[in-house]
């Protein structure tokens, strides 16, 4: 797992007009800088806001991720759900703490 | 001068992006609390704004992350979020590029603040001001205090931050407003969005405007995360508004969860002495 560059990657993509043109035109040379598995590389290109939820992406990065995304605010909360119904809880961060809720 | 004005108030992003989504009953009297809020804010005749906020990871990350931080810009720019999905158009807000410079050569006498030259607004920022300085003309000087990315600053460190940058502005001869924006208990960014713990925001509330330093600064992180979610965190910037404040109370203009906005709605201001 790193999801210290899967949020970091997240975090450029949100605030930094540059990355997102790199993100849009150059994805393999961008990708390529950030030290990504194979599932995390996937979920990032699929745009998998669930995925990404269940790696424990902070929600503050994912949140402003999706809205890039063009997701409304009930897709965006039906993706997390759907991520956890399919992938498990969250796997990784602060999030963990959350397994014992009723979601 | 000093401190003419101190103030809290929520900036959770559906205040403004789902605001067609509320009771539009319960929305107005909320927006018509932030109005007041702005009405008292300019009658204490401020020349600039103090936010201490808990930014979203709009400049600051896990690279290097600052407990306290403050802008020392002539300019700032927000939001950077999609301006349709926060309904507020981007736009260039003042600062006080002198004034961020004495401050925080004044505190760091006593705090290791860093400080930066570069700060883009998140809704942390602009859903505040979009309500408070409709017209962007107000000069603000940001403050981040770091409530997402644990390890996190104590509650006792945030009150003391604000003791000392009040101390920082009864120094300097502008006449300077505060306010902080944060919390109170939420999950913001979770499938939990939308939960609010009314009865521990209504004894967070009642801890702050009494300016009960001991009562507001004794929650443990782990029970702030267990009754009032990761967004309880920023609870930092409310108490640092009451470290500024220290001796005065408050007085409570609004509270009400509202759901879709993903926390309990607040405005209160502090009777700055």
């Amino acid at each position: 797992m790193s999801l210290y560059y899967v949020q970091k990657l997240l975090y450029q993509l949100n605030r930094d007009p540059a990355v997102r043109r790199r993100f849009e035109q150059d994805r393999d040379a961008l990708l390529d800088e950030y030290v990504l598995t194979d599932e995390e590389r996937r979920a990032i290109e699929e745009g998998d806001i669930g995925l990404l939820y269940v790696m424990g992406v902070n929600g503050q990065i994912l949140m402003h991720y999706s809205a890039l995304l063009g997701q409304s605010w009930d897709e965006y909360i039906a993706a997390m759900r759907e991520g956890v119904k399919k992938h498990g809880p969250v796997r990784e961060g602060l999030y963990t703490l959350l397994r014992d809720r009723n979601l | 001068m000093s401190l003419v004005f101190a103030g809290v108030c929520s900036h959770a992003p559906g205040i403004t992006g789902r605001a067609g989504r509320a009771d539009p009953a319960v929305r107005d009297a909320f927006y018509a609390k932030l109005d007041e809020m702005r009405q008292r804010l300019e009658a204490a005749k401020p020349d600039a704004l103090i936010v201490v906020a808990a930014e979203h990871f709009a400049n600051f990350f896990m690279n290097n992350m600052p407990a306290y931080c403050m802008g020392m810009a002539e300019q700032y720019e927000g939001p950077i979020e999609d301006e349709e999905w926060l309904a507020i158009r981007r736009t260039e807000v003042p600062g006080n590029k002198d004034l961020s410079r004495r401050l925080i050569q004044a505190m760091l006498g006593e705090i290791d603040l860093a400080y930066a030259e570069e700060w883009k607004f998140d809704h942390g920022i602009m859903v505040p001001l979009h309500f408070l300085t409709p017209r962007y003309d107000l000069p603000v000087i940001p403050v981040n205090v770091n409530c997402q990315g644990p390890p996190l600053t104590p509650l006792a460190r945030a009150y003391q931050f604000g003791r000392v940058l009040r101390k920082a502005c009864d120094a300097q001869p502008e006449r300077i407003a505060l306010i902080g924006t944060g919390g109170i208990s939420h999950w913001p960014a979770t499938p939990d969005s939308g939960t609010i713990n009314e009865e521990w925001d209504r004894e967070f509330l009642r801890r702050f405007l009494a300016n009960d330093r001991e009562a507001m600064t004794s929650y443990t992180d782990a029970e702030t995360f267990r009754d009032a979610g990761q967004g309880g965190f920023e609870i930092r910037t409310f108490i640092a508004v009451a470290g500024a404040t220290e001796g005065a109370t408050g007085e409570l203009l609004f509270y009400a969860p509202i759901p879709i906005f993903a926390v309990g709605c607040t405005v209160a201001t502090m009777n700055v002495q």
